[in-house]
């Protein structure tokens, strides 16, 4: 004999299946608006989040950009952690949020800029670059921003500035202890600060820039060693006298205040001759100023490259 | 206590494969590409650091014997040692083909130049005799005690071992310092043994060579 046992969930209170599946992902969307609803909209920038319409640059190379995941996990940010993929796991550690950037010193006008004020100061860029890091590995970058020169213009340089210092952000609380001397910081000549290929990046691949990758402001100097742009901007300063830097600090004999791409000058280490694209096999040769020669060499015409390293 | 013939084989095999670990995942990750970016890199240092692993992982062996009284360890050394060989080998391979694509004049220049690299490669090349005479055959014909003043040179090799991977780093040394420490403790070690051995000599009570625990062990079977 057959005893039906009555029912004690209707099929219409059972949640369908597709809905059961999917509960994450209306967990996590429903969170991401109710987040975003209540944050006011600078708060709201995020990693990935689109910049909207970018102008072309004619400083952008042809080639082909490296994948946004390999440009993104792997990453010197000693801030964030030493190894390369310590900065896209500790993200947490840098807030890009609210954020303001300083500029200051020889200047008729010091100011300090929010990051609203920054991504309205001059028509953004899609600018596709090469970058060697002194390690001996490259990428080609497709980053988004605006030239620092417009900066510059802004806050009036006096005619005694001849350098500028660019400080990164520097938590001591949630950030690397040792290994440099923080915060980190990087020197330009104020020519070189001026040079229309220097850029202050707020972006790459079309989008806010990630965490790891110098949030919210960074700088992007491509003739330069990678080291040389630095990240997550929060004061430029600028001085009659050259900075020292972090890594000129830490190696005075390995990094100089130029680092300019040679493949003609090692690294006391290693070789410079070559690099390894990320996402290739086979190495290429380093090109003379990174390939920018045409556009860079004649700033430093009569110096001598070996000692101005 | 003392594993039968049978049990050290199977010890010995199951050892073998837990050595070839490494070697199986790193290969599993290339193939998955879950190495990140720079899978070459990854390689390189990887092997790198399983030759430094191999090698202090072997210049434990006696310590713990020493401690534990287990005197059947010896008999797993030479197989530590030659993975430590087989994985430095594979090194040089990664930087020779990966790293420099068989260009001979530029590797010559290297080694040359490159203080790192100069250490590296005469480690290697200092493995390579103990690497030769690790069998049976060549231990008889040296005769033990050559043989093993031969063989001491893993002191040296581990201490450049150490300077390789803390010349090639770029700032953070933490690593190379943990390796440093590590072979300071087991060359720190033995010198202190020599020293106990020495001041026992001296305080008149001389007996006759023996094992440092006054056991004399085989390290190979005879047949």
């Amino acid at each position: 004999m057959l005893i039906r046992r009555p029912i004690d969930i209707l099929p219409s209170e059972i949640t369908s299946s597709e809905l059961y599946h999917d509960r994450r992902r209306f967990l996590a969307q429903s969170t991401a608006l109710a987040l975003a609803a209540a944050l006011p909209a600078s708060l709201a920038r995020a990693a990935g989040q689109s910049l909207g319409p970018l102008t072309k640059s004619p400083y952008s190379i042809g080639e082909t950009p490296t994948p946004y995941k390999a440009v993104t996990t792997y990453n010197n940010f000693y801030e964030l952690g030493t190894d390369k993929a310590d900065p896209a796991e500790n993200t947490r550690r840098l807030k890009p949020a609210p954020w303001t950037l300083r500029v200051e010193g020889l200047v008729n006008k010091p100011r300090t800029f929010g990051i609203d004020e920054l991504l309205k100061l001059a028509p953004l860029e899609e600018r596709i670059y090469r970058m060697r890091c002194v390690e001996g590995w490259s990428m080609v970058i497709p980053w988004v921003g605006f030239p620092l020169a417009s900066l510059l213009k802004l806050v009036e340089p006096q005619g005694s500035a001849k350098y500028v210092e660019f400080v990164s952000h520097y938590d001591k609380s949630t950030m690397t202890h040792g290994v440099l001397d923080w915060p980190y910081n990087e020197g330009l000549r104020i020519d070189e600060a001026r040079h229309p290929l220097t850029l202050l990046a707020v972006g790459l691949y079309g989008e806010v820039l990630p965490v790891q990758n110098g949030a919210p402001i960074r700088l992007v100097v491509p003739w330069k060693y990678g080291f040389k742009g630095a990240k997550s901007l929060v004061t430029l300063r600028l001085t009659d006298k050259q900075p020292l830097t972090a890594w000129m600090k830490a190696g005075p004999s390995e990094y100089g205040f130029y680092s300019n791409v040679n493949p003609e000058v090692d690294h006391p280490r290693w070789s410079q001759a070559t690099e390894r694209r990320i996402g290739e096999f086979s190495k290429r040769k380093t090109l003379m100023f990174n390939g920018y020669a045409d556009q860079v060499a004649s700033m430093y015409t009569g110096m001598d490259l070996r000692r101005f390293f | 206590m003392t594993p039968t013939n049978p049990q050290l084989g199977a010890i010995k095999t199951a050892l073998f494969v837990l050595c070839l670990l490494p070697a199986f995942l790193l290969w599993r990750g290339l193939e998955m590409d879950t190495l990140g970016a720079n899978p070459i890199e990854a390689l390189t240092r990887a092997t790198g650091e399983w030759t430094l692993r191999f090698l202090l992982i072997t210049l434990c062996v006696t310590p713990l014997r020493k401690y534990s009284g287990w005197h059947w360890l010896v008999r797993l050394r030479r197989m530590l040692g030659l993975f430590a060989f087989a994985y430095g080998v594979t090194h040089l391979l990664t930087y020779v083909w990966l790293d420099q694509f068989f260009d001979w004049h530029s590797i010559a220049k290297d080694i040359l130049k490159r203080p790192f690299i100069t250490v590296g490669f005469a480690a290697l090349v200092l493995m390579t005799p103990l690497a030769a005479t690790s069998f049976n055959a060549a231990i008889r014909r040296l005769g033990g005690r050559r043989w093993q003043a031969l063989h001491r040179a893993i002191y040296p090799i581990a201490v450049m071992g150490c300077v390789h991977f803390w010349w090639l780093v770029k700032k953070d040394i933490t690593q190379p310092l943990i390796y440093a420490a590590i072979t300071a403790v087991l060359l720190g070690l033995r010198a202190w043994w020599r020293e106990q051995e020495r001041r026992k000599q001296l305080a008149g009570g001389y007996q006759p060579a023996h094992g440092p625990t006054g056991k004399v062990i085989r390290i190979f079977q005879s047949h």
